[in-house]
């Protein structure tokens, strides 16, 4: 995707960092600082899929909710159309919101049980005012809901009265009926049954092929991220360890992670050799407690003394710009 | 959910019907539960019954409940047309326990509705905005929940006087603390659902989260507990009615018949035997109800 780096991009994060502090009350001990997100940067351009993956755990829905502020970021920028979207407040960022949307993980939590579905597609035109009689209004819900390809008929239904994949259609419906330029999709297919992961997925692909959307992909999921995204950011620890297009991360992956996640995808049929390096073993380490310098070292297979000490920068390798590694052992 | 089959044919005339679901909200699916349970239908033919009763007492009864007759003093049940006989002025009993529905009822029901605003703007305030407005008011309930209800209650009806403009408020203030912890519990859990995500990412105010997202799912637990409240309420105005310290006299009320009647209680004993029966039947009422409430509005039993 190297035209696309010409452009400027719809969304420019640069040094995301999320702290959660617990502790540190009467009788609750020392207080900690549990660093979720810890300096992220990534650019997203006009009509592409940047897919964000990684071990549960690892910050990747921290990131997405601190980018459109559910939780308010620790620090960083967030530049969304060239203005400052993480600075913005009252009614300017009311206006801004229209532009940037998510498609949330659980269909049956991201759905008010006592709203009808046309109230809930409506929600975003609602709360913006962006329509002038109920005429507007209609046409709209029924527009995102036939981009959707959901049954006009279910509008005045609740949300409880559908199965999965409805919800999450509705769910989809509600982000796009602002028609914004950026959505961010929290695993939207990692709690649906894999026949309806398929149809999810390949909805959200027609849709930004209509619309011209970039999406902000979340997932564990890498053969879903290999259908979807066009960039792939990997990340572990609430660090970006590797970044690079679809083909850079798929094909030849640099970082030991990388690798690591890669070889986890079961394949039927493959042989696994006993004495097997390639395997990921152990636990992500608590992030309130990281290990010192990379914090990858402690399950990496290739970690040498260097590693514990010094923390590795993310810069390009493997000549191809874009790709980027955060690993000393790269050569 | 009903289901009704409907026949459709194309213009071929080939059959396309499909199974029609006629959907209806919560309310509907939980007043089908409610239906079939007899004992809570029961109790609301009874509250029914009394709100017709308070509402409609002068037409019920030809007495006048405060009107003293002293040449009529302790009549016996049935004697001269008192059904259940006449107090020591010579007033119908009947008439004033009639009568009496409407205070008690009123108290239960206004203080409630009292409890209700004041107990889920509380609670929605604490669970919602967190932090300090939590320490505040979560410290308001555990104080308000300290204080023996009774005891607070006889000292705002001596601060305040005694009337039932008093009595709703007092009570209402004093049952406030137990909704407003049951909400926050609520809304605490209710914070996490991704719709309130949803509706921030929308660019939603708290306000809207307030009211168009939480209230509608905390309602089923205010009808809970305030029509689990609504006994204690009536049991607390018996007893401040008792104690003097209600709706002052000649007023009917429950409590104060039965303080009246206390000094009769061997010669005449029906005469504070009736205005306890209603006592407890209205009691008992509330809390069946209440219960059957609790069984048809859990989101668990519907299907």
């Amino acid at each position: 995707m190297e035209h696309k780096t010409l452009a400027e991009p719809v969304l420019k994060v640069r040094n995301l960092k999320k702290y959660y502090y617990s502790g540190g009350g009467f009788l609750s001990g020392k207080k900690t600082c549990v660093k979720a997100v810890n300096d992220v940067s990534f650019e997203l351009y006009k009509g592409e899929t940047l897919a964000i993956v990684g071990e549960s755990g690892c910050g990747k829905s921290t990131t997405a909710k601190s980018v459109i502020r559910i939780t308010e970021p620790t620090e960083g920028s967030i530049m969304l159309d060239g203005r400052d979207f993480g600075k913005l407040k009252g009614e300017e960022l009311k206006k801004a919101r229209q532009n940037i949307k998510m498609i949330f993980q659980d269909p049956y939590s991201s759905l008010n049980p006592r709203m009808t579905v046309r109230d809930i597609i409506a929600e975003p035109i609602d709360i913006a005012g962006s329509w002038k009689d109920k005429e507007e209004r209609e046409r709209k819900i029924l527009e995102a809901c036939d981009m959707v390809g959901l049954n006009r008929d279910f509008l005045d239904r609740y949300p409880h009265e559908f199965s999965g994949g409805q919800r999450q259609r509705i769910g989809i419906a509600r982000a796009i009926i602002e028609k914004p330029e950026v959505i961010l999709c929290d695993e939207p297919v990692s709690a649906l049954d894999v026949s309806i992961q398929a149809k999810v997925v390949n909805l959200l692909k027609e849709l930004q092929k209509r619309l011209n959307i970039s999406y902000i992909f979340i997932s564990h999921d890498m053969g879903v991220v290999r259908h979807m995204a066009d960039r792939v950011i990997v990340m572990y620890l609430g660090h970006v360890v590797e970044e690079g297009s679809k083909e850079d991360i798929f094909e030849s992956p640099k970082h030991p992670y990388t690798k690591l996640l890669l070889e986890s995808i079961p394949v039927i049929g493959k042989e696994v050799p006993e004495d097997d390096k390639e395997l990921i073993s152990g636990d992500i380490p608590s992030p309130a407690n990281p290990p010192s310098g990379c914090c990858f070292h402690t399950r990496c297979p290739y970690a040498t003394e260097e590693c514990s000490k010094v923390m590795p920068e993310l810069r390009e390798v493997d000549g191809r710009p874009g790709h980027k590694a955060a690993c000393v052992t790269i050569v | 959910m009903t289901k009704t089959k409907l026949i459709q044919l194309d213009t071929l005339g080939r059959n396309i019907s499909e199974t029609k679901i006629q959907h209806s909200g919560y309310y509907y699916e939980s007043f089908r539960i409610f239906r079939k349970n007899k004992v809570a239908m029961l109790s609301l033919f009874v509250i029914i019954l009394m709100i017709f009763l308070a509402v409609a007492a002068p037409l019920v009864t030809g007495f006048d409940p405060d009107k003293q007759k002293l040449a009529e003093r302790l009549l016996s049940p049935g004697v001269k047309g008192h059904i259940f006989g006449t107090d020591e002025f010579g007033r119908d009993i009947f008439t004033r326990c009639i009568y009496g529905c409407r205070v008690s009822l009123s108290v239960g029901i206004i203080s409630q509705l009292i409890a209700s605003v004041i107990g889920y703007l509380m609670g929605v305030t604490a669970g919602y905005f967190g932090k300090k407005a939590d320490d505040i008011i979560s410290f308001f309930i555990q104080v308000f929940s300290s204080i023996p209800f009774l005891l607070f209650a006889m000292a705002l009806m001596y601060a305040l006087g005694s009337g039932l403009m008093n009595l709703y408020l007092s009570l209402g203030l004093l049952s406030w603390a137990n909704t407003a912890r049951l909400i926050r519990g609520q809304v605490l859990t209710l914070k996490q659902q991704e719709y309130i995500q949803a509706c921030i990412v929308n660019g939603g105010s708290s306000r809207r989260i307030i009211f168009k997202h939480l209230l509608p799912n905390c309602i089923p637990m205010l009808i809970i507990t305030n029509t689990l409240g609504i006994p204690s309420a009536i049991l607390t105005e018996a007893s401040l009615s008792f104690l003097g310290l209600g709706v002052p006299s000649p007023t009917a009320s429950w409590g104060s018949m039965i303080s009246g009647a206390q000094t009769f209680i061997r010669t005449n004993t029906y005469y504070s035997l009736f205005p306890g029966l209603f006592i407890i039947v209205s009691v008992m009422a509330f809390n069946m109800l209440g219960d059957g409430l609790r069984d048809a509005l859990d989101p668990k039993l519907h299907k």
